[in-house]
């Protein structure tokens, strides 16, 4: 068993380079999955039923498809469309679509339970447009929210795991490529998990301090 | 329109939501220096004049002038839109029921919020401008508490801070101590005769009569919509000259000996 250990040591470098994989790959998914996030909110909660209906079809639509299924859509289904992408636009794409839909109704609720009142006043006060989305809707949007974008984020990094399936070489490629290597399945795969819990511990750790930031406001 | 000395003139105000009919024709006008207190039953359209005057609620008709210069609507006769409203914003503070102060900013950055980043006015300045709203207001050992964790009339001090640190040429409040426990109201109504004394242009909606009768310059009294008499407090709270204003007073004696305990 040590030996298998040292077989996986001596990986290192792909681990690494999975492991780094890993991190952009969600880094840059939630970055986008938030954005994107941002524009679909107001379009559920718009009054317009067209608007709303839309955004509506495409968050419960995104909630009820397994994330596998959407990733083989987004890789071997959409050429047939003529939209040819690589495995790494395929998995970033297919990541950020399918949560965006979650961040979505995430900011949704935030949005709606926040009091109306500190809003106006940023009106009576002469915000207007950007500068009072930014200035003032959104830090206690954020702050609220908060810890429940964080879990959404450790789901990300989880399901970027399926991203293997179409050879983007993330964490647990590297890891099944170690083990169909040597054949070391159990030290592979559970050193990859320590390496998932790893990136899950510093997700929590950024929860943790936002948390603090909002429990001295409340 | 051109006298100097007018800085609110509220000409033919109208504001309807659905069938109701909430504000109808309503007209007076502040001088510089002023405080008016805004009284009437509750549902009579108070708040609702209030939030009028600089456009949170869109009147139906009439008009609405600031120093002068009409607000909501631009000199070429059409609607404005929401960065020059913003701009005409500026110059009007207001204090609301339930404080509205902003939870994610310090006291501090509550009161300089609006003046550096919508203003543009230089931090240092207003910073020290700041810091002496919060000794005026009695809350210098606040400044770097969050509004969570207040008083409600520590709370309301902050608000009216925060609308003078706009340097606004004209103050609004909005039942101020509408939503504050009973011995909180004392500590908001010091600071708001404070302002009065020094010669502030305020309006003000309130329930608090003994406020409105040794503060005010003069009362405008609101029933159903509309305006039905403005005057001296003196006059109108020994004499009043409508049947519904004498019925509003007699209402709120007899609520103010009930309350008494």
């Amino acid at each position: 068993m040590i030996h298998d250990f040292g077989i996986v040591w001596g990986e290192r470098a792909l681990l690494l380079s999975g492991l780094v994989n890993t991190a952009i790959l969600s880094a840059l998914s939630a970055v986008a999955a938030l954005l994107l996030g941002f524009i679909v909110t107001p379009a559920l909660m718009s009054k317009r039923p067209a608007v709303s209906g839309a955004a509506r079809l495409f968050v419960d639509g995104m909630r009820c498809v397994p994330f596998l299924l959407f990733a083989y859509i987004v890789y071997y289904g959409f050429p047939s469309f003529g939209i040819r992408l690589d495995n790494w636009t395929s998995g970033l794409a297919a990541l950020t679509i399918y949560n965006a839909a979650y961040m979505a109704e995430i900011l949704r609720g935030a949005w709606a339970v926040q009091p109306r009142e500190p809003i106006e006043a940023g009106i009576a006060f002469g915000f207007s447009d950007i500068r009072l989305f930014r200035r003032i809707i959104l830090p206690p949007l954020l702050l609220s929210a908060g810890p429940v974008i964080g879990n959404q984020m450790i789901q990300i990094i989880k399901d970027s795991a399926f991203l293997s399936i179409i050879a983007l070489p993330e964490l647990t490629h590297a890891a099944s490529s170690i083990q169909s290597r040597h054949y070391v399945p159990f030290a592979a795969f559970i050193t990859a998990v320590f390496l998932y819990w790893g990136l899950c511990l510093i997700i929590e750790a950024g929860v943790g301090s936002i948390g603090r930031v909002a429990e001295a406001r409340r | 329109m051109a006298e100097t000395s007018k800085v609110l003139d509220v000409a033919g105000v109208s504001k309807r939501f659905g069938d109701i009919e909430v504000l109808s024709d309503v007209s007076f006008q502040v001088d510089k220096g002023e405080t008016i207190c805004v009284l009437g039953p509750s549902g009579s359209g108070k708040s609702t004049l209030l939030r009028c005057i600089n456009w949170l609620e869109r009147p139906d008709a009439g008009q609405i002038y600031l120093n002068g210069e009409r607000i909501g609507i631009n000199n070429a006769g059409i609607v404005m839109g929401d960065r020059e409203l913003s701009k005409i914003r500026t110059r009007i503070g207001m204090v609301f029921q339930h404080f509205a102060l902003w939870p994610h900013l310090t006291v501090l950055q509550n009161l300089m919020e609006a003046p550096v980043q919508v203003q543009k006015r230089p931090k240092a300045e207003v910073y020290d401008e700041a810091l002496a709203l919060l000794a005026k207001v009695g809350l210098s050992d606040k400044r770097d508490a969050f509004p969570a964790k207040l008083s409600g009339g520590q709370k309301q001090r902050v608000g009216i801070a925060r609308a003078l640190a706009m340097r606004p040429d004209l103050l609004l409040f909005d039942e101020p101590t509408s939503a504050l426990d009973p011995e909180l109201v004392g500590e908001v109504l010091v600071v708001m005769r404070d302002l009065a004394r020094e010669g502030m242009t305020m309006v003000i909606v309130t329930h608090e009569m003994a406020f409105a009768r040794d503060a005010a310059t003069r009362v405008l009294f609101l029933d159903r919509g509309r305006a039905v008499e403005t005057g001296s407090p003196d006059r109108f709270f020994s004499n009043p000259e409508t049947e519904r204003a004498r019925q509003f007073l007699q209402r709120y004696a007899g609520d103010t000996a009930n309350n008494k305990r």
